[in-house]
């Protein structure tokens, strides 16, 4: 059943065009529920479209995998594949971590008159002074207070980083043949990482009913949930992965030598973790 | 499964099957041909459609005075004939080459991805369908040029969502497209087909993958906090809420510039297949070549500034903007030099896919040199917004990014179609598109630089002349490509049998194959021998 001399191209797909429809009635769902226009049903309509090809196209690529389809070569193609996607994903955080940079450092001080920034300062925010976290000149969403780093976010640092952890330990289990032990600690990880969401869906509790830190507290409320917001969903996006990868793992799916589903899921969670850690001194401690 | 089967569908092996029938094919295939001729098609449509907002505006501009369309309708035109440009015709043509030709000129099979190569397609017409759906909607289309700079463009009516999402599709489209050209590049080459060996289009298709993968995310993130800003009152580009609206400018730029890049590098790629061929003589500097197109994707991060001379950025971002730009002219300048020294002592002949690339080297060159004069800070702060940057960016896009999409169209036609083009015809669209585009763009530069600012419907009566000739010229190109697409559709048709390495003296895999290329080349790995290589 090896494949190993031939590079296996699938004839035909249906699924891709199935994604296309599904990102085309999100989208639209989505625009029109922007506008007022609608209510969520269409873009309901367009997720399930998309979850529904997400099934078919895995699928398809795992019965493939399973039944030895897949060179060496094409597994290669999916290292580099994934390798780039993560590099994709760090560049869009990265335009966040700009923005916070840019008001943190240039915007914020200019407008407080800094560097020779005289003239807006002067007629237009002649009171205001520089400290972050800041909602801006004009305060907008209303007096707040800003959210600590100790407590909530060092434990949630701290499990994050566990769970990059036990994600090893499964991994290294795997490549050892020790199924049980592989699955024990990849059910760990993502229990840890439902942890991690349940305390962050808290935290933002605790700061809109607490603190009055909102998404529309200025600049710092929005880098904040924009930042959070996405890696939250990113750890979301990772979970559901990893759970995926559980039930593939508990049906006997991967083995020692192969197991490329598994490891792409490993980077994901590790870059995920990595986003958290430049986000956990940049938003919280700094 | 036996090694041979590779090509099976749903478990029932079967290989060297030709196409599949009715649209079918078109909608679910894998095939890297297949794909590539979708690309084209939709590129051209894209193009016609572009260009078509492109004469709106032109014939608004022949005169002063408000005579055809509003002023509102005239910046939607302006608006949506950029993003139709940049992301529906010159990158799909691009990509389209990519799946065309790379597979072919490494040796592999397919492109890497198949599956995911069909996706990144097929999203692009609804995207297109969505972003053009705007213009029918209350307030209209944006109107806020192709940039997006906020404020303004928050003032979009309920366009305003389609035009991000729209956006936010064709980057999902450009990033896997991207993905699969860097696996297919890394892990597809046949044996013995070294980095180094490669073709100079799939190197600098290579190094564009990369700026795409690490751009359009970026693009992504500012065109979602624009979202934000407008609908879920946050404040990036707020100055009340500690924003800053050139914030924008900083990350929209950041993406824009290797943006420009994304668009030239192919087509340095392409002509540096060409002009070697019609002077039958290896390129010149093949690694000088390769450096120089990493060079610039390098310092194309590092420039992007040179948008920004006049926001107000301290004295040390403008300088150092300012010198960082200026020595992008050094690569650039090994390669049109390269070029030079490639046809110096060919033995050259001038057949069509010959005479687009002279004229890419030529006029791209120009375009160049204005970019340099744009580059000079002090200087930009007459030039900026103005004509004068009009002219500089139509000459490196036009006579540069979509002439070596004609000659790249007129070169490989006959191994995709496995029929000769005519050559009479397609010298005349050739000579009609090198008048026309110069009779164009040419005088925009005077306007420029006489005061004319961008991106107006109307303007001072001194202007009235070159406006003029401006007009006429975009008439004259504008309507010699429908010269083109009549050669197009009759190649296809008809036309003399092409042989199959079509031209006396081209190198490369790809011409070692029948014309028309079959449906599946290269099951086999082929052997790489030094001729079949770069130049
Ligand atoms: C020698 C190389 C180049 C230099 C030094 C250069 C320099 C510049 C500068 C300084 C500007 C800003 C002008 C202003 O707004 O005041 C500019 C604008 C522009 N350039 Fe270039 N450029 C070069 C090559 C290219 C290439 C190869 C492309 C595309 C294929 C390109 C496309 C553009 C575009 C589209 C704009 C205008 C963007 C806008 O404001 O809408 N440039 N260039
Ligand atoms: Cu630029």
């Amino acid at each position: 059943m090896s494949a190993d001399n031939g590079y296996y191209v699938p004839h035909q797909s249906i699924w891709p065009i199935v994604g296309s429809i599904g990102l085309f009635v999100t989208m639209i769902g989505l625009a029109n529920m922007l506008t007022g226009a609608w209510n969520a049903s269409v873009l309901l309509v367009g997720a399930t479209i998309l979850l529904i090809m997400i099934f078919g196209w895995f699928g398809a690529v795992i019965k493939e995998s399973e039944s030895g389809l897949y060179s060496q070569q094409v597994d290669r193609s999916f290292r580099w594949g994934m390798g780039w996607f993560i590099f994709s994903e760090i560049m869009f955080f990265a335009a966040f971590f700009g923005a916070l940079f840019y008001a943190r450092q240039f915007a914020l001080p200019w407008m407080a008159g800094d560097a020779g920034r005289l003239v807006t300062h002067e007629f237009l925010w002649p009171t205001f002074e520089y400290v972050w976290p800041s909602s801006g000149p004009a305060e907008l969403g209303g007096e707040f207070q800003p959210m600590g780093w100790w407590a909530l976010p060092t434990i949630n640092t701290l499990i994050l980083i566990t769970s990059s952890i036990t994600l090893t330990f499964s991994h290294e289990a795997m490549r050892h043949n020790q199924r049980q032990k592989h699955i024990n600690w990849l059910a760990l990880t993502i229990v840890l990482g439902l942890i991690f969401l349940g305390l962050q869906m808290y935290e933002y509790v605790y700061a809109y009913t607490e603190l009055n830190l909102r998404l529309e507290t200025g600049i710092y409320g929005s880098t904040f949930y924009m930042l959070t917001g996405f890696h939250g969903l990113h750890v979301a996006i990772g979970a559901i992965i990893l759970a995926v990868i559980l039930g593939r793992s508990l049906r006997g799916h991967f083995t020692a030598e192969r197991h490329f589903g598994f490891e792409a899921a490993v980077w994901y969670w590790h870059f995920v973790d990595v986003v958290w850690l430049f986000l956990f001194i940049c938003i919280y401690v700094l | 499964m036996a090694a041979t089967t590779h090509d099976v569908h749903d478990g029932h092996g079967e290989h060297h099957h030709g196409p599949a029938k009715g649209l079918g094919r078109w909608l679910f295939t894998t095939n890297h041909k297949d794909i590539g001729t979708l690309y084209l098609l939709f590129s051209l449509l894209m193009f016609l459609v572009g260009g078509s907002m492109a004469l709106i505006i032109r014939a608004e501009l022949f005169q002063p005075g408000l005579q055809l369309v509003d002023p509102h309708f005239f910046n939607q035109m302006t608006t949506m004939h950029a993003l139709i440009m940049v992301f529906g015709a010159v990158m799909p043509a691009f990509v389209g080459l990519a799946n065309w030709m790379l597979p072919m000129m490494v040796g592999a099979p397919d492109m890497a991805l198949p599956r995911m190569n069909n996706w990144s397609f097929w999203i692009l017409p609804f995207a297109f369908t969505m972003l053009l759906s705007t213009l029918f909607m209350p307030g209209g289309g944006p109107a806020s040029g192709w940039t997006l700079y906020p404020p303004l463009v928050l003032q979009t009516g309920d366009a305003f969502p389609f035009v991000i999402l729209a956006i936010h599709l064709m980057g999902i489209s450009s990033i896997m497209g991207a993905i699969n050209v860097i696996a297919t590049i890394f892990n597809m080459r046949a044996p013995g087909m070294t980095l180094m060996r490669m073709p100079l289009f799939v190197w600098t298709w290579l190094i564009t993958a990369f700026l795409l993968i690490a751009v359009m995310p970026v693009l992504a993130g500012a065109v979602t906090m624009l979202l934000t800003d407008r609908y879920f009152a946050t404040s990036f580009f707020n100055a009340a809420g500690g924003g800053d609206p050139v914030l924008f400018q900083h990350i929209f730029w950041f993406f824009g510039h290797p943006e420009v890049y994304i668009m030239i590098l192919p087509a340095f790629g392409v002509v540096s297949q060409i002009i070697p061929t019609f002077s039958r003589k290896p390129l010149f500097g093949y690694h000088s070549m390769v450096y120089a197109t990493a060079a610039i994707a390098f310092l194309s991060f590092i420039v992007w500034g040179h948008h920004m001379f006049t926001v107000g950025m301290p004295l040390t971002a403008e300088l150092f903007f300012m010198y960082a730009t200026m020595l992008i002219a050094v690569p650039t300048g090994v390669k049109v030099f390269n070029w030079v020294a490639t046809m110096w002592r060919g033995a050259m002949t001038f057949e069509t896919p010959m005479l687009f690339s002279i004229a890419f080297v030529i006029l791209f060159t120009i375009g160049g040199f204005s970019g340099l004069m744009l580059a000079i800070a002090p200087a930009d702060f007459q030039y900026h917004d103005t004509y004068f940057v009009v002219a500089h960016f139509h000459y490196v896009l036009v006579p540069g990014a979509v002439f070596s999409i004609m000659a790249a169209v007129y070169y490989w036609l006959p191994k995709w179609t496995g029929h000769m083009y005519n050559e009479r015809l397609s010298r005349i669209h050739f000579w009609l598109s090198v008048i026309g585009v110069n009779v164009l763009f040419f005088p925009q530069h005077f306007l420029g630089l006489a005061g004319m600012p961008r991106r107006v419907p109307d303007y001072a009566l001194q202007f009235t002349e070159w406006n003029m000739v401006s007009s006429i010229g975009a008439f004259i190109y504008g309507i010699s490509q429908l010269l083109f697409v009549y050669i197009v559709i009759q190649t296809i048709r008809a036309g003399d049998k092409a042989t199959d390495r079509v031209w006396e003296g081209a190198h490369g895999l790809e011409w070692t194959v029948p014309s028309p290329a079959p449906y599946h080349t290269f099951d086999k790995p082929p052997k790489i021998s030094t001729a079949d290589a770069h130049g």
